[in-house]
C-alpha cells in the first residue's frame, strides 16, 4: 500500500488531496478533494498525469511576430516537449483567428493545437 | 469637449466587463481609453490557461478569455479609442486624454470607472547591490518580451520571487529551452497559486527555494551571476549561506501596485494596505461618479474575480448615471487578527444586494474560523480549511443583513485557528 | 585615416566641455568616447552638485577652478538648456568640535574668493530646512551653491558641440598612441585617428592614457561611491544640499533634492582595486542610510527608486592635473578631476582652451550657435503647448512612458539628435523614459521597439548600454 500526497491543479482552489495506490499502483482511495474533478485528477494524476500545453507559433504578415497557442485538450505529460518541438516548427500565415487549428492530431494523440488569439 | 454618460480608464477585463454591464443596464454613450495598441489589458501577453475556470467553466488562454469581452465591446455602440493615455481626471469628471489622432481630448463624463491595472514592483524598490548590468527585469517584461515580441529574454534564469508571474514564467522559459536554476522566495511560503507551484515548477524539476533571497548581482554588461542567500525570521540574511548561482538573467516577480497616480491626482482616497482606492460595495469611490475595479482597486489572483468586481462598479456606475445608488449611510469594514484588509471598505446599509467582503490574510492560517463582528455582536462566523495570503478570500454577507446594520458601525472580520 | 587638429579623448562633462569650447574655434575637433554614449564614467554617477567652493585648500586648482566654474555655471546651462538650480548648500555641525571646523571652513571660503557664505545659528538652520536632526547646532549657508544634472550637461554640450562642427566617435577606444615628428597617431577600436593636439580627459583611465605616451606621472586611486535614489515623494525631506563635516575621504554623506524633484543620498567612500567596479555592496548601501539618518533622521528606505556607485578618479596630489604633458607638449594632461570637478568643468574647459589657443595660435570661427535649444518636454507643457505641439508632429501624442509622461516624439528626438541616444540608457538619460516608479518595466521594450526601428537593426541588438549589455537573445523558435 502506498500513500501519495497531490496538490489537486484543477482549478486555483489547489485542494490537498490523499491517494491510496495499492501494490499494483491500482487507486484504493481518494480523498481531501472538494470536488468530483479532485477526485478525478487525482486518479489520473497516480496513473497517467495530463497537461496543457500553451506556447506560441511565428505567424507571417500579421500585428504580431507570435500568436499564442494551446493544446485542446490535456495530453500526457511526458508529451510536453515532444509537443514543443512540433509547435516550434509550425510557421503560420496571417491572418489566424482565435480557435485556428495550427496543428492537427498532434503526435497522434487526438489533441489539436489552436490559436489562443488574433494576427 | 466630447461628453459621455461614462468613461472608462482601461480596456482590460476589469474596463470591458464594467462597460459591458453598465451598457447592459441601459448607460447609453460610453467611451472606454485604453493606453495599449488593442483591447484586453495584460490578458495579452498571458498565454497560459487557467482563466476562466470560475466565470465561463472553460479553461481558456488570457487572449482568449479577453477575446471573449473584446467581441462583445465591438458588437455595442460602445465606443473605443485605443492607444490613447489618460493624463488627468479633474474634480468635475472631465478626463483628459491623448493620443497621436485625435491630439488632446477632453471629455465631460457623468460617471467614471477607473480600470488601470497594475505595475509590477521593480529592482529598485528591492535595493539588491550589485552591478547595473542588463538582463535583470521583472517577469512581466520578460513575459511580454516571449510572447508578444517573440525573443528570448534570457537562457540561463534565476527567478526572485514567487508570485504567479514568476512562477508561469519558469514555465514559460523552460519550454522555449532556457534552463531555469531557481525560484528563491523571500517569505517561507509562495506568494503564488499552489496550482502554478506543481505545473509550473514541480513539473520542471524547478527547486523553489523559500526564506531565500538575491542578495548581490554580478556581471559588467551582461548579468553573469547572482548570489543567493536564506534570511531568518526577520527575513535579514544569513551570514555564511550565501550561494552563487551563474545565470544571465533575473527575473523579478516580487510584488504588484495598483497603478493609482490618476486616482491620487485625482484627490481620491486611497487604502494604505491595498495601495487602491477605498470604495462601497458597489466600487465608488470618495470622489463621487468615480468607481474603480480590478486590479488597480486590489490585485486579484483570478481574473475571474476582476470580472465579477468590475460588473459590479459597472452597475454601480449605471445606478449613479440614472440616481438610483443607495445613498443613505455607509458601514465601514475592517480586517483584524490575520485579516489584512477588506474590499469594499464601506458598505451602504441600504443596498439592494448581498455583499461579497473581500480580503487576504497576513500568513497561512490553516482549519481558520472566519469571524464578522459587529460590535460586541457577532454576525456571521465560516470556517476554512486552509488559507494562504497569496491567495485572495471573500465572506458573503446578506443583503438582509445589513439593512440591520447601524449606521457608521464597523464591521470586523477576523480569522484566527480553530 | 581620419585626420584632426585636436583629438578629446573621453566624453565626460570635462571632456564635453572643453570640445565645445574648441568647437568656437577654427580647428578640427574631435571627441572620442569609449563607451557608446557621453557620460559614461565619474560623470554619469556622482552627487550632481555644484559647490561653492570652500572645501579646497585656498591656491590650488581645485580651489580657483571651483569657484570660477561656479560662476559660470548658471549662465552655462541656461545657453544649454540644462535644469540647473540654485538651492545653496549648508555644511551642518553636529558638535561644538564641527562647529569649530564650519568656522574654518568659512575663512577658507573667504579666502578662496566664495561669495555669500555665512555661519547660521541652529534656529536658522532648522528654518530653513525643517526635516534636518534636532542635533544640529549651526550651519555653513554656501548660498552659491547649486545642483545640475552632469549627465544632462554632457549630453547638452556635446550636441552643441557637434552643431559646431565636433566630430563625435563613440565605441572608440584609444589602445596606443604613437608620437611622429608633428602628430599623434592613436590607435583604436574605431581605426588609426591622427591628431595634432591630444587632450586627455579620460577620466579614471587618464592615467593609462598619458602612459601610452611614456607620461607616468599620473597616479590615481580609483575611490568608489554608492548612492541611493528616493522617489520624488522624499524630495521634500532637503531643499539645500545637505553636507556633514568633511574627512580625509571626501565630504562626507550627502543629502541633496535632484534637479528633477528626487532625493539623493551618498556617497560611501572607498579604494578599490578594479577601477571598472561600479557594483554597489550591501555594506556600501548600509553605511550610506546610516550616515544619511543623522542629517535627516526621518529618511525612510522604502523610498528609494535606486542605488548606484560611481568611480571617482582621486590624484595623489589631492589637485586636479591640468596642462601639457612633460613628455609632449602637445598633449594635454586633464586628470584627477573629482570633485569638484562637476562644478569646476566649466572653469576647466575654459583654462584648457586658452592654454591651447596660445600654444596652437587658434582663431575663432566666425559663426558659431551658443545656444542648445532645449529639448520638448510634454510633461511641462501646458494644455495648448502641448495642442500645438501634436498639430506639429503627432508623435507627441503617444505617450511612451507612463510613469514619467513621456512621449514617442521625444525619444525620436533623443535617438536623432546630434550624438544621440543609441541605447535604452542613452533614451533614459536624455528623456526620463524608464526613470519613474516602474523603472522601465511597462515602456522598456517598447523603447526597444523604437531603437531597433529607428536604427534599423532587430530588436535583439539593442543594448542597454552598449558593449554586450544586450537585452535580448535570439527569436524564439
Amino acid at each position: 500500500m502506498e500513500k501519495r500526497e497531490l496538490v489537486c491543479v484543477s482549478c486555483p482552489m489547489g485542494c490537498a488531496i490523499t491517494v491510496e495506490l495499492d501494490d499494483n499502483g491500482q487507486v484504493v482511495s481518494v480523498t481531501g478533494n472538494t470536488c468530483p474533478r479532485g477526485d478525478k485528477y487525482a486518479r489520473q494524476e497516480c496513473t497517467h498525469p495530463e497537461r496543457m500545453v500553451t506556447s506560441s507559433v511565428r505567424v507571417e504578415g500579421g500585428r504580431l511576430p507570435v500568436v499564442p497557442v494551446k493544446t485542446s485538450q490535456p495530453i500526457a505529460k511526458e508529451l510536453i516537449f515532444d509537443c514543443m518541438k512540433e509547435i516550434n516548427q509550425v510557421v503560420l500565415k496571417a491572418p489566424v483567428k482565435i480557435g485556428d487549428v495550427v496543428i492537427h492530431d498532434v503526435l497522434g494523440t487526438g489533441v489539436d493545437i489552436l490559436a489562443t488569439n488574433e494576427a | 469637449m466630447l461628453n459621455y454618460d461614462l468613461v472608462v480608464v482601461g480596456g482590460g477585463p476589469a474596463g470591458m466587463a464594467a462597460a459591458l454591464q453598465a451598457h447592459e443596464d441601459g448607460v447609453e454613450k460610453v467611451l472606454i481609453l485604453e493606453r495599449a495598441d488593442s483591447l484586453g489589458g495584460i490578458l495579452e501577453q498571458c498565454i497560459h490557461t487557467g482563466f476562466g475556470l470560475h466565470y465561463f467553466g472553460e479553461e481558456l488562454a488570457g487572449p482568449e478569455y479577453a477575446g471573449r469581452f473584446i467581441e462583445q465591446v465591438y458588437n455595442t455602440d460602445i465606443d473605443v479609442k485605443v492607444d490613447t493615455m489618460v493624463l488627468d481626471i479633474s474634480a468635475d469628471n472631465v478626463v483628459t486624454a491623448v493620443n497621436n489622432f485625435d491630439g488632446l481630448l477632453t471629455i465631460q463624463a457623468k460617471a467614471i470607472v477607473l480600470a488601470m491595472g497594475c505595475r509590477e514592483r521593480p529592482r529598485g524598490a528591492l535595493s539588491i547591490a550589485g552591478c547595473r548590468a542588463s538582463g535583470i527585469m521583472t517577469a512581466g517584461t520578460a513575459q511580454k518580451y516571449v510572447n508578444i515580441d517573440g525573443y528570448m529574454p534570457g537562457k540561463t534564469v534565476v527567478i526572485l520571487g514567487s508570485g504567479d508571474i514568476g512562477l508561469i514564467m519558469a514555465r514559460r522559459m523552460t519550454l522555449e529551452g532556457a534552463k531555469v536554476k531557481a525560484v528563491c522566495e523571500l517569505m517561507p511560503y509562495s506568494g503564488g497559486l499552489t496550482r502554478n507551484i506543481v505545473q509550473c515548477l514541480e513539473d520542471f524539476d524547478i527547486p523553489l527555494r523559500l526564506s531565500c533571497t538575491v542578495v548581490a548581482t554580478h556581471g559588467k554588461d551582461r548579468l553573469e551571476g547572482v548570489t543567493v542567500a536564506n534570511v531568518d525570521e526577520n527575513l535579514k540574511p544569513i551570514p555564511g549561506t550565501e550561494e552563487y548561482i551563474p545565470c544571465d538573467t533575473l527575473m523579478l516577480s516580487v510584488g504588484l501596485i495598483p497603478e493609482n497616480e490618476l486616482s491620487k491626482n485625482a484627490g481620491i482616497t486611497l487604502d494604505p494596505i491595498t495601495n487602491g482606492p477605498v470604495v462601497d460595495e458597489y466600487r465608488e469611490t470618495s470622489h463621487k461618479g468615480v468607481f474603480a475595479c480590478g486590479n488597480v482597486l486590489q490585485v486579484h489572483d483570478l481574473v475571474d474575480f476582476v470580472t465579477e468586481e468590475s460588473k459590479l462598479a459597472g452597475a454601480g456606475a449605471a445606478k449613479f448615471i440614472k440616481g438610483e445608488k443607495a445613498d443613505a449611510g455607509v458601514v465601514h469594514t475592517k480586517g483584524q487578527d490575520g485579516v489584512r484588509y477588506i474590499v469594499p471598505q464601506n458598505v451602504n446599509t441600504a443596498t439592494d444586494k448581498d455583499v461579497k467582503l473581500y480580503f487576504r490574510v497576513g500568513r497561512v492560517i490553516k482549519n481558520a474560523v472566519l469571524t464578522v463582528t459587529c460590535g460586541d455582536e457577532v454576525i456571521m462566523t465560516k470556517k476554512k480549511k486552509k488559507m494562504t495570503p497569496g491567495e485572495m478570500e471573500y465572506i458573503t454577507l446578506k443583503v438582509d443583513t445589513i439593512h440591520n446594520l447601524p449606521k457608521d458601525s464597523t464591521l470586523v472580520v477576523s480569522a484566527k485557528e480553530a | 585615416m581620419m585626420k584632426y587638429d585636436v583629438v578629446v579623448i573621453g566624453a565626460g562633462v570635462v571632456g564635453a566641455l572643453i570640445s565645445r569650447e574648441l568647437s568656437k574655434k577654427n580647428i578640427r575637433t574631435a571627441l572620442l568616447e569609449r563607451c557608446n554614449d557621453v557620460a559614461m564614467g565619474t560623470t554619469k554617477a556622482n552627487s550632481a552638485i555644484v559647490h561653492g567652493g570652500f572645501d579646497a585648500q585656498t591656491g590650488t586648482l581645485k580651489a580657483k577652478l571651483n569657484v570660477r566654474g561656479t560662476e559660470l555655471m548658471p549662465k552655462l546651462c541656461e545657453a544649454l538648456s540644462v535644469p540647473y538650480r540654485n538651492n545653496g548648500s549648508l555644511v551642518l555641525a553636529f558638535s561644538d568640535e564641527e562647529m569649530e571646523h564650519v568656522k574654518t571652513l568659512y575663512d577658507r571660503g573667504v579666502a578662496n574668493g566664495v561669495p555669500r557664505l555665512s555661519i547660521l545659528n541652529a534656529e536658522e538652520v532648522k528654518a530653513l530646512e525643517p526635516h534636518v536632526s534636532d542635533e544640529v547646532k549651526g550651519a555653513l549657508l554656501s548660498a552659491s551653491a547649486g545642483i545640475v544634472c552632469p549627465y544632462e550637461l554632457t549630453i547638452a554640450a556635446t550636441e552643441n558641440a557637434v552643431t559646431n562642427g565636433v566630430e563625435f566617435i563613440r565605441n572608440c577606444e584609444v589602445t596606443a598612441i604613437a608620437q611622429k615628428a608633428d602628430a599623434f597617431v592613436l590607435e583604436t577600436s574605431q581605426g588609426e585617428i591622427e591628431a595634432t593636439y591630444v587632450i586627455n580627459a579620460a577620466g579614471i583611465h587618464s592615467d593609462d592614457i598619458a602612459r601610452m605616451i611614456g607620461d607616468e606621472s599620473i597616479e590615481l586611486v580609483a575611490r568608489k561611491g554608492e548612492y541611493y535614489l528616493l522617489d520624488k515623494s522624499f524630495g521634500y525631506m532637503a531643499d539645500h544640499t545637505l553636507f556633514q563635516c568633511p574627512n580625509a575621504m571626501g565630504k562626507g554623506v550627502l543629502v541633496t533634492p535632484t534637479v528633477d524633484g528626487n532625493l539623493l543620498i551618498g556617497p560611501s567612500a572607498l579604494d578599490v582595486e578594479n577601477k571598472e567596479d561600479v557594483d554597489t555592496t550591501p555594506a556600501g548601501l548600509d553605511f550610506i542610510l546610516a550616515k544619511a539618518k543623522k542629517t535627516v533622521p526621518t529618511l525612510n528606505i522604502r523610498g528609494a527608486i535606486t542605488s548606484f556607485a560611481g568611480m571617482r578618479a582621486h590624484p595623489v596630489t589631492d589637485d586636479f592635473i591640468i596642462g601639457f604633458s612633460e613628455k609632449n607638449d602637445h598633449f594635454l594632461n586633464v586628470a584627477g578631476i573629482e570633485s569638484p570637478g562637476l562644478s569646476a568643468a566649466p572653469a576647466i574647459a575654459e583654462m584648457v582652451a586658452n592654454l591651447l589657443t596660445q600654444k596652437a595660435e587658434l582663431s575663432e570661427k566666425e559663426s558659431y550657435t551658443e545656444k542648445r535649444e532645449a529639448p520638448v518636454r510634454f510633461r511641462h507643457m501646458t494644455k495648448k503647448q502641448r495642442e500645438a505641439l501634436i498639430e506639429k508632429n503627432k508623435a507627441y501624442g503617444r505617450i511612451i512612458c507612463r510613469c514619467e509622461t513621456i512621449t514617442e516624439g521625444e525619444i525620436l528626438d533623443a535617438i536623432h539628435a546630434p550624438a544621440g541616444a543609441r541605447d535604452v540608457d542613452g533614451v533614459k538619460r536624455r528623456t526620463r523614459a524608464g526613470m519613474g516608479r516602474c523603472q522601465g518595466g511597462f515602456c522598456g521594450s517598447k523603447v526597444v521597439e523604437i531603437l531597433a526601428r529607428e536604427l534599423h537593426v532587430p530588436m535583439n541588438e539593442i543594448t542597454k548600454f552598449g558593449g554586450d549589455s544586450k537585452i535580448l537573445f535570439d527569436k524564439t523558435k
